[in-house]
């Protein structure tokens, strides 16, 4: 007869996507997972990002890692999401004889990623994308996406809620408990959170055996609760979107990455990002009107027919950015993540915090982040995130109701794919 | 630029107490680009416990849906200078669960809304296009973002709604293998016959869904 066991318990900072695939990352590996988000879930930044699936050609030539990273997992999105993705591919256009001379460092660089590309004459690119500057030089196709940010992440949550995990919106964590005497070399271990539910106004302590931050560009707060400094960047961008589908494909400047270089088609609007600055509090940020102007115009070599469409809105987004940085030293942050284990030299165990990262990369970020915490605990479960579908995300509403069985067949569906 | 002041009225509610409902007041100024959730976002930075839903910020995602000045709009699409009003009223939506605030439960709404149905349809936009050699054509969402607008403005009760009747019209068309059994449904007691052609649901869609026009093919097909 096998021994029932207690499973450790995790709980996650952080209802934004990398705290979304985490959630359901564990939950698969039979760990009983407590996520807490002060607001909505993904109403930080994972919900209101540009909506680009990276294929990470934007991203090759500055980081190979990133852009093969972002080309795996891409790849793998749209395998267990794809009724969140719009998957048309995406164009990087050559507009000027810079950005066309441009092509000799990028095609190389998407090589080396293993980013398959495909030069296409402005006659084609036209016949592909009819609004496209009948100007353009060249263009290079490139297997670029639309996500729905919420939706995929609610497909992560929803699997994850099957899997038995505890998914709490609207619960912000104001302490972290900590008992001193961790293991040797350590000076405090973390117990626990406490919490504020603001549905009942009413605050509590729960326990647990690992705590995760995951609050984004508000995990520095986070990790102030147990008197640690780390360095993370709130750095937001401004986005535009025009009512009007101007394209299918995601299109891109074919130049180093910059602002308003990308406009992602989504359902029926057309958005354009970003910009970047740097923000003391992510949660004061407002959209400056300079930045509209602007990105309506470097749409517009782009996609002329953007400075017509009708406005729709414009908002902004607080990327995590690891490290500290200020001004022009901004994009040459790494969009990569990193995780810290403050057992180590913050001498506080038992509590790990994920930082960075980007949206189309958070499967990646999840596993790599549940593997150290699975060793911490001492349970011996590999990453299965990869391999089943995700459940859809209207059902993140219905879980409740169709829960996985309890035996251990925690699958994230029914069926395997690969 | 002016930079007027608006009344902001926000309505407030505590989970599980009635008696705490009351309407809040501040006023703000505000420039043109601002939208009612920027409103909501500012009065949030100086009282954490306001709640409200919100992810995209851009009318993509369905989660910040209140009626503002009596109307069932996105609060992130609609500009405060818009309304053309001194005072915005912000409330929750009707027939849902109250949460909290501007809170209220999605769960009923998806009760009705099965999971399977489709996300995804062929892109109309750019007819003419050729799509990349190896898409049999550009695929894109669909127009209905779930965010209950029609749900809350409809008068009909004990009613599948026009959401749900719209997504189940959808769906005949991207799997017309299910087609008796879609109609059966559309059929059922509480299905479009209960219609009372109020056209609130079209009226208020922010997505341009047009749920009665939906509801009209079904009732059309069934009578054929």
């Amino acid at each position: 007869m096998m021994l029932l066991m207690a499973m450790p318990r995790v709980i996650i900072i952080g209802g934004g996507g990398t705290g979304a695939a985490l959630a359901y990352d564990l939950s698969l590996r039979g760990i009983e997972v407590t996520l807490l988000e002060r607001g909505e879930l993904t109403s930080g930044t994972t919900g209101r990002h540009h909506g680009q699936l990276h294929c990470g050609a934007r991203y090759a030539v500055q980081d190979t890692g990133i852009g093969r990273e972002c080309m795996q997992e891409s790849a793998i999105l749209r395998r267990i999401a794809p009724a969140s993705i719009e998957f048309n591919y995406g164009l990087f256009v050559a507009i000027t004889e810079e950005d066309e001379q441009y092509c000799d460092t990028f095609l190389p660089a998407c090589a080396a990623c293993g980013i398959p590309t495909r030069v296409l004459k402005p006659k084609r690119a036209l016949a592909m994308e009819p609004n496209l500057n009948p100007k353009l030089r060249l263009a290079v196709q490139v297997p670029d996406g639309s996500m729905d940010a919420w939706r995929l992440a609610l497909q992560f949550f929803a699997s994850a809620r099957y899997n038995g995990a505890d998914i709490r919106s609207f619960c912000e964590v104001v302490g972290l408990n900590l008992s001193s005497g961790g293991a040797v070399g350590t000076q405090f271990r973390v117990t626990g959170v406490r919490i504020l539910d603001y549905r009942s106004r009413e605050e509590c302590n729960l326990e647990a055996d690992l705590v995760i931050n995951a609050a984004g560009a508000w995990s520095k707060r986070i990790a102030r609760l147990a008197g640690i400094d780390i360095s993370v960047s709130p750095s937001p961008g401004t986005m535009v979107a025009v009512r009007s589908r101007l394209t299918n494909m995601v299109i891109s400047r074919l130049h180093p990455a910059g602002d308003g270089d990308i406009i992602v088609p989504q359902r029926n609007l057309s958005i354009i990002g970003s910009t970047q600055r740097l923000a003391e509090n992510p949660d004061s940020i407002e959209t400056p009107e300079e930045d509209v102007e602007k990105l309506q115009r470097l749409a517009a070599e782009m996609v002329p027919a953007f400075k017509d469409a009708p406005y729709h809105t414009a908002w902004s987004a607080a990327r995590p950015l690891v490290g500290e940085a200020s001004g022009e030293g901004l994009r040459s942050l790494s969009r990569d993540f990193s995780l810290i284990d403050h057992g180590g030299p913050d001498r506080v165990e038992r509590f790990l915090s994920i930082l960075g990262g980007k949206a189309t990369t958070l499967r990646a970020m999840a596993e790599i982040t549940a593997d150290q915490a699975c060793q911490q605990l001492g349970i011996q479960a590999s990453c299965r995130t990869a391999e089943y579908p995700l459940r859809p995300a209207r059902s993140f509403y219905s879980a409740h109701a169709q829960r996985a069985p309890a035996s251990g067949a925690n699958a994230g569906s029914e069926e395997r794919i690969v | 630029m002016s930079r007027p002041t608006i009344t902001f009225r926000v309505f407030r509610l505590r989970a599980g107490d009635p008696d705490s409902a009351r309407f809040e007041e501040t006023r703000l100024t505000v420039n043109k680009t601002t939208t009612v959730l920027d409103v909501l976002e500012r009065l949030r930075g100086g009282d954490p416990t306001l709640m409200y839903r919100h992810s995209c910020h851009h009318g993509s995602c369905g989660t910040c849906t209140c009626r503002i000045n009596g109307r069932e709009s996105l609060a992130c699409t609609t500009r405060v200078l818009d309304l053309d009003a001194k005072v915005v009223t912000v409330e929750p939506l009707r027939k849902l669960q109250p949460v909290g605030d501007l809170v209220v439960d999605p769960v009923d709404f998806f009760r009705e809304y099965p999971s399977e149905w489709q996300t995804l349809r062929g892109s109309e936009w750019q007819p003419e296009a050729s799509p990349p050699e190896d898409l049999p054509g550009f695929t894109r969402l669909e127009n209905c973002i779930e965010c209950g607008a029609c749900v809350s403005a409809c008068p009909v009760e004990n009613f599948l709604g026009p959401a749900v009747l719209a997504g189940l019209n959808r769906e005949r068309a991207n799997r017309p293998g299910k087609e008796a059994q879609l109609l059966e449904l559309a059929e059922c007691y509480r299905g479009v016959w209960k219609c009372e052609r109020a056209l609130e649901c079209s009226r208020v869609c922010p997505t341009g869904v047009y749920p009665a026009r939906h509801i009209q093919e079904l009732r059309k097909k069934l009578t054929q």
